[in-house]
Parts: structure tokens; sequence; C-alpha cells
């Protein structure tokens, strides 16, 4: 199943960008349009973060993840860079469990 | 159109920006990698899912899905879903770039945030083109790289919640979102999914919540016409 998945969103998301360089833009260049393929980036990302962090499960938790979450809020407040943010998060992360 | 050639001077600026932005792009293929084959993906899918995919958010996406015990498949759609904003660069860039046949099949592939943001600002096609496609193909092959890396060192470390991997997924998210998180109505939506996922994690299918919260990006677009006449 995780095959099928990886493919069909390889297949999938191609021919997204295709269809980009190829439609003429009047098709999609629409102001409702331009506005809901904006906004869903930001409503999947947040919701992506918060089932990430919150959710065992079914169960709705506050754990170590709970706490590289905040350490990624600092960080990126602080500008740091992707990679320091995410295994920032990450080390933290352990650091608690290990306490 | 103004297509003259391209002052090297200028074509030299343009390749050294566009390879800074795809070394520092690139290399967080490293954390795709590791945090992947702790979702459970094996090094295998990891590697074919960073040369197929190409598009990170959209990757993260789907194995955050799998690691939060979801169907594959609602993991596949919430990363199409976010795979759309690709459309849109691309309606930006067409006319920018004017790639036909071939070259546009291609080009295609490396069309993503960063080779957008990297040739959308020029002033000619010929400019466009170097910033796009240094941009884009240093980090294809750079993040290629690093994800393999990332998913053979994630491999041999064991189990991922000892590192902490498993935060390290949300931070990714977070740190995707951030740069998006401009202006009251971002934040309102991304505040808004955020409830919307939680609140429906108890009683729906793992995977679903997130597809759920879409819905959020939907109803915010319809009513918020009024707001911003265009």
């Amino acid at each position: 199943m995780i095959w099928v998945a990886v493919v069909v969103t390889g297949i999938g998301c191609y021919l997204l960008k295709l269809a980009g360089l190829s439609v003429p833009p009047r098709v999609l260049e629409r102001p409702l349009v331009e506005r809901v393929a904006d906004l869903i980036p930001v409503a999947l990302l947040s919701a992506l973060v918060a089932v990430q962090v919150f959710a065992r499960g079914h169960e709705l938790v506050v754990d170590a993840r709970a706490l590289g979450l905040a350490v990624a809020v600092v960080l990126l407040l602080l500008r740091a860079p992707f990679l320091v943010v995410v295994f920032g998060a990450a080390l933290a992360a352990a650091l608690v469990r290990l306490a | 159109m103004t297509d003259a050639l391209l002052d090297p001077r200028e074509r030299r600026s343009i390749i050294r920006d566009s390879l800074g932005v795809g070394v520092a792009t690139g290399a967080y293929g490293v954390s795709f990698g590791a945090v992947s084959v702790a979702a459970g993906l094996s090094v295998a899918q990891t590697c074919v899912l960073s040369l197929l995919v190409f598009t990170g958010a959209s990757q993260f996406a789907l194995i955050g899905v799998v690691a939060a015990g979801g169907a594959p498949i609602s993991g596949a759609l919430t990363a199409l879903l976010l795979g759309t904003r690709n459309t849109l660069y691309g309606l930006r860039m067409a006319p920018l770039l004017r790639f036909t046949g071939l070259r546009r099949v291609l080009a295609a592939h490396v069309l993503i945030d960063e080779s957008t943001a990297m040739g959308v600002t020029r002033g000619s096609t010929a400019a466009a083109r170097v910033g796009f496609l240094t941009t884009g193909v240093s980090i294809f092959v750079l993040w290629n790289l690093a994800t393999c890396i990332g998913a053979v060192a994630g491999n041999a470390i064991g189990d991922p919640r000892t590192y902490g991997l498993d935060a390290a997924v949300g931070a990714a998210f977070l740190a995707l979102l951030w740069p998006r998180l401009r202006g009251r109505r971002n934040l309102q939506v991304a505040v808004a999914a955020a409830v919307v996922a939680l609140a429906t994690v108890p009683v729906v299918p793992a995977g679903v919540p997130v597809l759920a919260a879409a819905t959020v990006a939907l109803l915010a677009g319809v009513l918020t016409r009024s707001e911003r006449p265009s």
C-alpha cells in the first residue's frame, strides 16, 4: 500500500506541476481559485503540525513532542535554518525522554 | 519581447545565488530521509519518494500521515492537495520561462517553491531560466543525495523515538508553515485548521483529520471573497 501511495503521489504531483506550465493562465487564474490555493497549504500544514504533535492514535496527548514544538517555535523566531529547527526539536524531545 | 543575451556578470550572480539556495534547501533532505524511515517507510520507498514526488511539503505530508497510522492513500491525497500550489507557480512561471515541448516536460519536475522564487523576479526569459533551472536542478541532485544519506542513517540508529525524530516531523511542518503565517486571515485559517484537525482526531480514521482541515481553506476562500476585491 505504501508503494501505491508513493507512485500515485509521484505521478499526481508531477502532473500538477506540468499542468501549471501548460494550461492557459486564464483557466485557473481567478481570484477565488487563487485564494483557496493560497490558503490550502496554510490549513494543511497547520493541521499536520497539530496532529503530528498532539495526537497518539485517537487520543490527544501532551508529551515530549510538545516540548519539541516549543523549541521549534523559539528557533524559528530566532530565524534558525530549517535543519537546526528540525533537529533542535528532535534533540529537545529526546532529552526530555531521557530525563 | 526583449530577449537579449544575458550579461555574463548578471548570469554569474544569478547562478551564485541560486546555488546558495540549492545547497541550503537540498541539505534538509537529510531530515526528510531520517524522518521517513522513522515513519515506517523503507529506505527504497523513501528514496523513490524524493525522486518521483520532489516537493518537500507533500513528501513530509505523506510520511506524516503514515507515521500517525493513517491509510497511505489518505497520505497521498494530502500530499496531492499540498502539491496544487505548484500548479499556481507554473501559471506564474510559464509566460516567463516560455519552455515548450520536451524542455517543458523536464522543467516541470523541478517546479517547486524555491526554483519559482529564484526565477519569478527576473526581468528576462534568459535570466528567469538561469535562476529557475540552477536552483531546481541543484536542489534535485542534493535533495535526493541527502534523502538517501538520511534514510540509511535513520535506518541504522534504531528506535526513532529515542532520538525524538517523531517530534522532528511536527517541527518540519511548522518550519514549512512559518513563512506563510503572514496576515490575519492566514493566521486565522491556520488556527481554525489545527482546531478542526484536533477535534476530529478522536472520531475519524487517522489521516482524515488533516483532510477535514483542508475544508477550512475552502470555506475561508469562499467567505472572504468580498474582503479583497481584485
